[in-house]
Parts: C-alpha cells; sequence; structure tokens
C-alpha cells in the first residue's frame, strides 16, 4: 500500500513537473498562491514565533539556575533553538495544519466536481496548471515565513525575558550577538525549502486523488495534514544529522 | 466520426463494459441511454481518454486515441468540447473566466478577441450580459448552457455531453435539448449524448445505442426505438406512466 502511494506520488510530480503551457496564465497562479500561503499565514505565524520565543526564555532562565552561567547564555539558546529548530518546524507544523488542509480540500473539490476532468478533456496538464504554483509558492514563501519566524521568536525572547525578569535585556542582547555561527542559517533554509515542498506536494496529492464526495474531501484533508506532519518529522531529523 | 471497438473496462472485479463497438456520425447526435450502471458514463468517459479502456480502440477521424499519450491527445482534445453533468465551472472563476481559459491557455489571440468570442459563445447560449458572475451565482439551468458555451469555445468537431438535462425542470430541458441539436447543426459536431431523457431520446436521438449490463443491446433511431421487440428496451423507454400512456398512443 505504501509503495503503491509512494510509486502514484513520484508518478504525479513527474507530470507536476512537465512544461506549462503558458508561462504567463502560471506566474499568475504562483502569485495568488504566494499570497495565500505567505500572506495568508503570516499574521499566525508572527503570533506563533512570538510566544514561543518568549515561553522558551522563560524556560531556558527557569532551568539555568546557576551562578556560574552567565544569563546572557540564555539569548544564546533561544536564538540557537530558534533557527535549527523551534522556527522552521513549528512554522512548517502550522502550516501544514492551515495551508495543506486548505490545498487538499480545494484540490478534492475540484476533483469531486469533475473540474479536474474538464481540465484534463481540454488537454490542460492538470497536476502541473494545479500543483506547480501551489508547490513553487511553498518552496519560496515556507523559506521567507521562517526567517520572519526566526527575527520574532529571538524578540518575543527579548520581550518575554524583560516582562518576567527571567533576563535583562543587556543580556539577552550579548547572548544573541555572541558566537553566532551562519551555518545555522543555512540548515533552516534548506529545512523551510524541503517543508514547504512537503506541504504542498503531499496536500496536493491527497486531494487530486480523492474518490467520492465531500466526506472524502474531509477526510482526504484530515490525512493530508497527519502525513505531512510526520513526513516534516522524519525530513527534520534527516536533515538534522545529514547536516549537523 | 468516432468509431468505438470492442471497448472493455473493469473496475476490479467489477466489468463494466464487455465489447461495446458503435459508430458515431458527424452532423448527428447520439445518444447513449440505458439504466444506472450500465455503463454509458464509462463509455463516454473511455471516449474522451478519462479512462484508458482495458482492451479496445477508440478511434477519432482515423486517429487511434487510446495508443496515444498524453501530449499526442492534444491536438484532438483541442477539438472535443465537453459538457459535464454538473456543468463543473471552475468556481474560482467568473463566467467569462470559464469560457476564454482554453483561448488563454492555447491560443494568442489579443484580450479583445477573447472577449468578443466570450460574448459570441455567451449570446449563442442566451446569456448574454453574465459575463461577471461567479458560477455560485447562477441557476441549474445557467449553468448548463456556461457549460456549453465554455464547451464551444474552440469550435469542437466533437460534443459529448454527460447527463445535460439532470435536475432541470422540462422546460429547461427542452431549451438544452434544442441548443445541442442547433449547434450540431451549426458547427458539424459530432455529438454525443448520455442521457435518462426521454424527451431528448424522442426529441434529438437522430441515434441511439442501448447499453444493457456493460453490452450494446440495439442502436438506432428515435423513430424506430417505439416499436422494437427487445423487453429490456421496452422497459426502460417506457418505464414512467407517462411513456406508457404514448405507448398505447403509438
Amino acid at each position: 500500500m505504501f509503495f503503491t502511494d509512494f510509486g502514484k506520488y513520484l508518478l504525479l510530480i513527474k507530470a507536476v513537473f512537465k512544461k506549462p503551457e503558458k508561462w504567463r496564465i502560471y506566474w499568475k497562479e504562483i502569485f495568488l498562491s504566494m499570497d495565500n500561503i505567505g500572506v495568508g499565514s503570516l499574521s499566525l505565524v508572527a503570533i506563533i514565533s512570538t510566544f514561543i520565543g518568549a515561553v522558551m526564555t522563560m524556560q531556558i532562565a527557569f532551568q539555568l539556575v546557576s551562578d556560574l552561567i552567565p544569563s546572557s547564555i540564555i539569548g544564546q539558546i533561544n536564538r540557537d533553538s530558534s533557527i535549527l529548530e523551534l522556527s522552521p518546524t513549528i512554522t512548517a507544523l502550522v502550516l501544514a495544519g492551515k495551508v495543506g488542509s486548505s490545498i487538499s480540500s480545494q484540490i478534492g473539490s475540484m476533483r469531486v466536481s469533475e473540474q479536474i476532468d474538464a481540465l484534463e478533456i481540454m488537454g490542460i496538464n492538470a497536476p502541473g496548471y494545479l500543483i506547480l504554483p501551489k508547490v513553487i509558492a511553498g518552496i519560496t514563501m515556507v523559506p521567507l515565513l521562517v526567517i520572519i519566524s526566526i527575527f520574532l521568536a529571538i524578540f518575543g525572547g527579548l520581550a518575554g525575558g524583560a516582562l518576567s525578569g527571567a533576563v535583562t535585556p543587556a543580556d539577552y542582547i550579548m547572548g544573541i550577538t555572541g558566537d553566532f555561527n551562519g551555518y545555522t542559517v543555512s540548515v533552516a533554509m534548506v529545512k523551510a525549502f524541503v517543508f514547504g515542498f512537503v506541504i504542498t506536494s503531499i496536500s496536493a496529492y491527497q486531494g487530486f486523488y480523492v474518490r467520492g464526495g465531500s466526506l472524502e474531501v474531509g477526510q482526504a484533508s484530515t490525512k493530508s495534514v497527519v502525513i505531512s506532519c510526520i513526513t516534516i518529522l522524519a525530513c527534520d531529523y534527516i536533515i538534522t544529522a545529514l547536516m549537523l | 466520426m468516432i468509431e468505438v471497438s470492442d471497448i472493455y473496462k473493469s473496475f476490479g472485479e467489477n466489468e463494466v463494459l464487455k465489447g461495446i463497438s458503435a459508430q458515431f456520425e458527424p452532423g448527428k447526435i447520439s445518444l447513449i441511454i440505458g439504466g444506472s450502471g450500465s455503463g454509458k458514463s464509462t463509455l463516454l468517459k473511455c471516449m474522451v481518454g478519462l479512462h484508458q479502456p482495458d482492451s479496445g480502440k477508440v478511434i477519432y477521424d482515423g486517429t487511434e486515441f487510446t495508443r496515444l499519450s498524453f501530449e499526442e491527445r492534444i491536438p484532438i482534445r483541442k477539438e472535443i468540447g465537453m459538457l459535464f453533468q454538473n456543468s463543473a465551472l471552475f468556481d474560482s472563476m467568473t463566467v467569462e473566466q470559464n469560457i476564454i481559459f482554453s483561448l488563454e491557455m492555447f491560443t494568442d489571440m489579443s484580450k479583445s478577441e477573447k472577449i468578443d468570442r466570450a460574448n459570441f459563445c455567451l449570446e449563442r447560449v442566451d446569456l448574454a450580459g453574465k459575463n461577471d458572475l461567479y458560477p455560485s451565482e447562477l441557476s441549474g439551468g445557467m449553468k448548463k448552457r456556461v457549460g456549453i458555451a465554455r464547451a464551444i469555445t474552440m469550435t469542437p468537431k466533437y460534443l459529448f455531453c454527460d447527463e445535460p438535462n439532470s435536475g432541470l425542470d422540462p422546460q429547461t430541458s427542452i431549451l438544452i435539448d434544442e441548443l445541442i441539436k442547433d449547434i450540431t447543426e451549426e458547427f458539424n459536431t459530432t455529438t454525443i449524448v448520455v442521457t435518462h431523457d426521454m424527451n431528448s431520446v424522442m426529441g434529438i436521438g437522430d441515434y441511439i445505442l442501448f447499453l444493457y449490463q456493460g453490452k450494446k443491446a440495439w442502436e438506432g433511431s428515435n423513430k424506430e426505438i417505439a416499436h422494437t421487440d427487445i423487453q429490456e428496451l421496452n422497459d426502460f423507454v417506457f418505464a414512467s406512466p407517462f411513456m406508457k400512456v404514448v405507448k398505447k398512443s403509438l
């Protein structure tokens, strides 16, 4: 079953990357998808990242109760945790729920209402027209959202630390500016790129092969979120193991 | 002309089509009729390439469609117009955008030329001025007519209609039938209609193919259908009380 699905997924991805009939039409769809995935998810990602940054700072401060450890280390741990793990992974998991279910149900509804059949009869490569713009939007907008998330998580740590008294702003800023390794950002961007592809392609696959009616569209949407989340966590482990 | 030859199609253990062969002439309306589950829609989907038959051929004017790859089918598909049972209009597009979509994809027409074409198609289906409405703002009959307008945008040689009258009141059904008839004559299309509707059978059926349990049980014209001695066909055609009255008068 797994291998059948995986084979179908690979064949769909192959069809997605066929040469578009007309790039001008595809660009329009790409910008619409970028707006939907990127701008549409910005506020949610911003709220979650800021709060996670704040909570992380307080929890690190709670655990590092030693006079031997400078409190600036709190900022440093929060920065590296946000860049390497929290921002890419939490953002991806949130987007798998928000964007993934939306893509799956949108394409699934088009399948059950025969709109995809209509595209195919017109001679249009339906996987390319429907999925390629979403995949391109995913692999470009998820990294951008992750960058924003990293900044907001670090800012949230500053605000949370200052408001709770866990760490002074001066110590925190000293921590986040000291011993910075730019390679961590590269790891975060690779993760974001892969997660963007995983979220959009898996949810599109689930929607594209829906059979039945609205009940099956809902089930496909749920399934796309579950599979995307598991795949994100598996890819997270593999990328971390390979790059660090 | 479209020819289907010895088409077989199964879904798992369920054998839906069992060796269907038929010829559909240009400029005529061919109806595929039969009870639910008889294989009508499956045959139609095999003909347009939405299903791949297990065996058999679909031939469009001498070209064997079933052997072609997706890319090789595109020139034939540009000559196909299809009206779906639920119209299958693109929800996110206006009526005009639905109609000019294939023109945008496959032609280099200017914007004004495309709009002129959309207006022509909308006038043809008596929906002039409805360009900016979305499918959700249309009635069932209007959706069908927009579906027809979209189907004729590229001036098709082959027109397929999957239950064009389903869910419509009798008067709107007759209007849709008349529209299909006029378009077939105007564009000399090879028109194939899958239907349950007996008004369509009697009104526009130049050639009728009756399927029973996945097999061709009868073929002929609407003038011949009332005088057959095939039990399954008579049971199907004269099932309603109204048609029983009609039969007595024949």
